[in-house]
């Protein structure tokens, strides 16, 4: 299971990637691994205004429906609309083109309330 | 004891296994206060008892005679194939197909059906099925409030009467009503839409029987990115436009006249058949195609994730049984009768309709002919319907339902005609209605 | 295996035998008649349907060939939990029959006895569950449950509560309809959880009950197939908060003859015909789901109710404060008729012997199980079924799997939710205990040749009409209709 360092985590397993007022976010390998089979996802609108741990997307598998939560508060600036076509990115590569969303940060002091990688892995095993 | 296999000796062994004194220890968990209540359920019958007593039960009902009922269910002719097809054990024993490995007969008949479905209504989405016509519709509208974000729904008062009723319950439990749209006095007049309707809801043929201008309505709620819910008889469709043809996003109705047995109103099944947009908001189970690990061609439930029993809470419906068998003997009658042979159903009830409409106009009666109708027409009479349908009954002639008095029509029937209907049974009709006074009722009103 | 040698063969789908002119029946030939004249050319379809064209023969092998590539009760054990997968009687088929040809709306006096029959279904429900009055109308469970639902929502309202409750309670392990029915009616869904005995967690329940709580929904005995022995305590601090109990039927069949939800304190209940009753599953419906309160939610009642007055049976839609029609007509008629037959057929004693047996297949199989290196994670005598999960690792899906080679039908498998890899097991009473022991003789080898070649087991099925089937491409390129040449 990869967990690069240089993100944060919420225990709901997406992470965040900062990224000067915004940050990327996307779910974790762990839970792709989880979740299986990616085969479709349900992004928010642009523009849409998510509060940190408000629900903003669903990921189905075969047999599953996730829920996604919002990591950080803000507004949706960008969507991957490559998931429309190719869902399996999110298993395919999680940390990258398998992103989900952009999020122009309401409070960016929220980033440090999110674990780092070690306390996230701590985390997802204990849940395993 | 019937149905139940143990002997003394499959009780005693099964009992020592568990380590229980007898069958009664094996509910210790109930409250002793809970346990044996007075049941006031007759003792058993043995099996020529049993059909005695039903037969006796079916001897007190009267289905034989002319028939011109229609209303949402008739009684169309039925090949004998479909109905030794549909009722093969195989069939009508097994369980929703999870496991699609053993289940391949169900998924595929169902892959077919929902290929037919689609083919009659011009949409190319048809789910497995739904429960009725009228729960069908109410899903329908539903989803398209899902669809739209909308909440207002407009539906005419051509929709058949049980069907708003159905619609009305689904609305209430999310503290909204629907809004009627007047006929004037057969159809539904193109309506203002505005942009806060989530959609139209128009029948086709109407309840009355007459043919309505769906292009219009489904333009007028387009106009307003409204959507257009087309309640359809899918027989007529061997005929009239497909919803798709005219754009609608939604085809909803009951499949029974697709040659389902009357069953005093069911089971027969609903249908649901939407645009490509719509497949994420749609209700109920889907069969798909896919290959198995070595390739070979196989049929499996899909997109699974809108449904309860992964999604709980949020899912889009919580339908789970739905009417498989039902709509798979609708598929076999559709197969055995062809298109040549539905067609040939519809175009027989069109023009039997029609026979109908002018034998009463020739006897001196005023059937409504003035708009065009399908296979159903309102003919005012000069008495309460339900006297004159007890009357009719009394010389064994079923006659048509009773137009409502919202339609504004006064006393009236509406009666139906099909392919079956034969010059006897309407000669039996017009008879009839001249002996229980209708005839000098109308001499008296035309003089 | 020999019983599915004969379907291996890719079978063609109705359309890929259709030749243009063939034709499977002879309806009436229809008068000329000028369409465009009497319906308006613009009113006329365009293009016409792709229909299959078939000869009769075509047709017979075609559905043949399909149903011998489907598993089912009359050809094999099929112990799905929670779906009470027992023997549907051959009489009940020859009762509905009588009844087919009636039309809904004729008049009340040529339906007397459909009407009779339906008048004393009504009763006969009424009596086996503890309830004061039923609607027969709704078509399947969760439609019941919706039905049910409504007359709870419409009983606050009509109290003045609607707006104070919100909130419907339901179980960790509840049936996926109950949360998606409480969704359905406008109510916020909170999980109760399940405690260490396998029931329901009382002191959380308690914790939940708030004057905000529209409805607790429940099933009893629970989906675990555990009887929830402090119902009438639950049924007391539900009502204690003015809350309404619902009763969800899907496992009467552990109790029916012996004990009555009405009795426990239950509001509402709703019954699956199609599980209890005998009416067959037809590959998933149709169902038939009636719903039976008591007093207090009479008036709510989805019209119409059957009626009698002296001699005369009647269709009553002057229920005074209805959550109207849940659909059209009065419900599947031709499953009452089935229910109502098999009903008959047993009487209060035969349907107390239902329960009786049911509870003893299952805690006889739950002791195989046991010796096979199942593990219950509830064990203690359970009723209708048990939940178990199998030997250290193995799947329970590659187990499932493996005995469809052995034309046996897998348990339902992981559900309930809270239980990891599980598999719930209803036998039902109508098999034996031969079909039981073959049942376990059967996975005893799976579980050995497993232990020899693990290989084998996720491998299989390897002798169905189709082995493990590529779900994933389902999902991802849905191809849910057949795509016609040209």
């Amino acid at each position: 299971m990869k967990t690069p360092t240089e993100l944060r985590y919420a225990e709901s397993h997406e992470w965040a990637a900062p990224d000067g007022g915004s940050a990327t976010v996307g779910i974790t390998d762990f839970a792709q691994d989880q979740l299986g089979d990616v085969v479709f996802v349900e992004l928010p609108d642009v523009g849409r205004r998510v509060a940190k741990g408000e629900q903003m997307a669903v990921i189905e598998s075969v047999k599953t429906a996730s829920d996604i939560y919002a990591p950080v508060s803000g507004v949706i600036e960008a969507v991957n609309d490559a998931l429309d076509a190719r869902p399996e990115l999110i298993n395919s590569d999680p940390y990258g083109d398998g992103w989900l969303v952009r999020i122009g940060l309401a409070d960016a002091s929220e980033l440090a309330g999110l674990l780092d990688a070690a306390a996230y892995t701590a985390s997802a095993s204990e849940e395993h | 004891m019937r149905y139940i296999p143990h002997t003394r000796e499959d009780v005693e062994r099964a009992l020592a296994k568990v380590g229980a004194p007898s069958i009664d220890a094996l509910f210790a968990d109930l409250p002793q206060a809970l346990q044996d209540p007075d049941i006031q359920v007759p003792t058993g019958m043995d099996e020529a008892g049993l059909l005695a007593h039903l037969r006796a039960l079916a001897a007190k009902n009267r289905p034989e005679g002319p028939n011109f009922l229609g209303g949402g269910a008739r009684r169309h002719f039925t090949p004998s194939v479909t109905a030794h097809l549909a009722m093969q054990s195989e069939f009508v024993t097994a369980y929703t197909p999870y496991q699609p490995e053993v289940a391949q007969g169900i998924l595929q008949a169902t892959f077919e059906y929902q290929t037919i479905m689609s083919e009659l209504t011009g949409l190319p989405v048809s789910n497995a099925s739904m429960y009725d016509g009228a729960s069908a519709v109410a899903e329908g509208v539903l989803l398209a409030m899902r669809q739209t974000g909308r909440d207002r729904v407009l539906v005419s008062r051509g929709v058949h009467p049980e069907t708003r009723a159905v619609i009305a319950t689904y609305l209430a439990a999310l503290d909204l009503e629907l809004e009627l749209l007047d006929l004037d006095p057969y159809t539904t007049p193109t309506p203002g839409v505005t942009d806060d309707v989530a959609c139209v809801v128009a029948q086709q043929p109407n309840y009355l029987g007459y043919v309505e201008d769906m292009p219009a309505l489904t333009g007028a709620a387009h106009a307003s990115g409204a959507l257009l819910v087309a309640a359809v008889d899918p027989l007529s469709l061997a005929v009239l436009a497909p919803p798709g043809e005219y754009g609608a996003d939604i085809a909803a109705g009951d499949g029974q006249t697709l040659g389902n047995p009357l069953n005093f109103g069911g089971p027969a099944f609903g249908f649901m058949v939407v645009g490509e947009e719509l497949i994420r908001q749609f209700p109920g189970r889907l069969v798909g195609e896919t290959v198995d690990v070595d390739g070979k061609r196989a049929f499996v439930l899909t997109l699974q994730a809108r449904e309860q029993h992964i999604r709980r809470s949020k899912a889009k419906s919580n339908i789970c049984s739905n009417h498989q068998l039902t709509a798979i003997m609708a598929a076999i009658n559709v197969a055995a009768l062809g298109p040549a042979g539905l067609r040939d159903l519809a175009v027989g009830s069109v023009a039997n309709a029609h026979k109908l409409a002018d034998a009463l106009t020739a006897a001196g009666f005023a059937p409504r002919v003035e708009a065009r109708f399908f296979n159903e027409f309102v003919l005012s009479v000069g008495q309460p319907p339900a006297k004159l349908r007890s009357a009719l009954a009394r010389s064994g002639v079923h006659a048509g339902v009773a137009a409502p008095a919202e339609y504004g029509f006064g006393d009236a029937i509406i009666l139906s005609a099909t392919e079956s209907t034969s010059a006897a049974d309407i000669a039996a009709l017009v008879t009839a209605l001249v002996a229980c006074g209708e005839g000098r009722a109308l001499e008296v009103r035309n003089a | 295996m020999p019983e599915w040698s004969q379907a291996h063969a890719q079978l063609p789908l109705i359309f890929e035998r259709s030749r243009a002119g063939r034709r499977a029946s002879q309806p009436p030939a229809p008068e000329q008649a000028d369409l465009s004249a009497l319906l308006g050319a613009e009113n006329l379809r365009q293009a016409p349907p792709r229909l299959p064209e078939v000869s009769e023969l075509d047709l017979v092998r075609h559905y043949t060939q399909l149903a011998h590539r489907q598993m089912s009760i009359d050809a094999n054990i099929y112990p799905l939990g929670s779906c009470t997968m027992k023997y549907n009687p051959k009489v009940n088929e020859e009762a509905a029959k009588l009844f087919q040809d009636l039309h809904p709306y004729q008049a009340e006096e040529t339906v007397q006895g459909a009407l009779q029959l339906l008048f004393e279904l009504q009763g006969d429900l009424a009596t086996i569950t503890g309830m004061d009055a039923v609607s027969l109308q709704p078509a399947a469970g969760a439609h019941g449950e919706l039905a049910g639902i409504l007359m709870i929502r419409a009983y606050h309202r009509a109290r003045g509560e609607g707006e104070q409750r919100r909130i419907v309670l339901v179980p960790d392990g509840a049936h996926g309809t109950n949360p998606a029915t409480a969704a359905m009616a406008g109510y916020a869904v909170v999980e109760v959880p399940t405690g260490p005995d396998g029931e329901v967690d009382l002191a959380a329940l308690k914790a939940r009950l708030t004057p905000e709580v529209a409805a607790v929904m429940l099933t009893n005995p629970n989906t675990l197939g555990l009887f929830e022995r402090r119902i009438v305590e639950i049924a007391a601090a539900a009502h204690a908060v003015g809350a309404q109990l619902y009763y969800d039927g899907a496992n009467l069949n552990a109790i029916v003859g012996r004990a009555r939800p009405g009795d426990m304190g239950f509001d509402v209940v709703h019954l699956n015909l199609h599980k209890t009753f005998t009416t067959p599953h037809g590959g998933g419906g149709p169902g038939t789901g009636p719903v039976g309160v008591k007093a207090h939610l009479r008036e709510f009642l989805p019209v119409p109710v059957v009626a009698k007055d002296g001699e005369r049976y009647y269709l009553d839609e002057d229920v005074p404060n209805t959550i109207g029609r849940m659909r059209s007509f009065y419900g599947n008629f031709g499953n009452l008729v089935r229910a109502y037959t098999y009903i008959r057929a047993l009487g209060r004693e035969g349907l107390r012997e239902v329960s009786g047996y049911a509870v003893l297949n299952a805690n006889y199989l739950r002791m195989r199980f046991k010796e096979l290196g199942f593990t219950v994670p509830f064990d203690r005598v359970n009723m209708h079924e048990f939940v178990a999960q199998p030997p250290a690792g193995l799947r329970t899906l590659d187990i499932a799997k493996a005995q469809l080679d052995h034309g046996m039908h897998p348990a339902t498998v992981y559900f309930p939710l809270i239980v990891k890899e599980a598999l719930m097991v209803e036998p039902t009473e109508t098999e034996s205990l031969e079909s039981l022991d073959a049942y376990v003789e059967t996975l005893a080898e799976i579980l050995e040749r497993a232990a020899a070649d693990p290989a084998y087991l996720r491998g299989a099925p390897y002798s169905t009409p189709v082995r493990r089937l590529d779900e994933v491409r389902a999902a991802r390129q849905p191809v849910l209709r057949y795509a016609f040449e040209g």
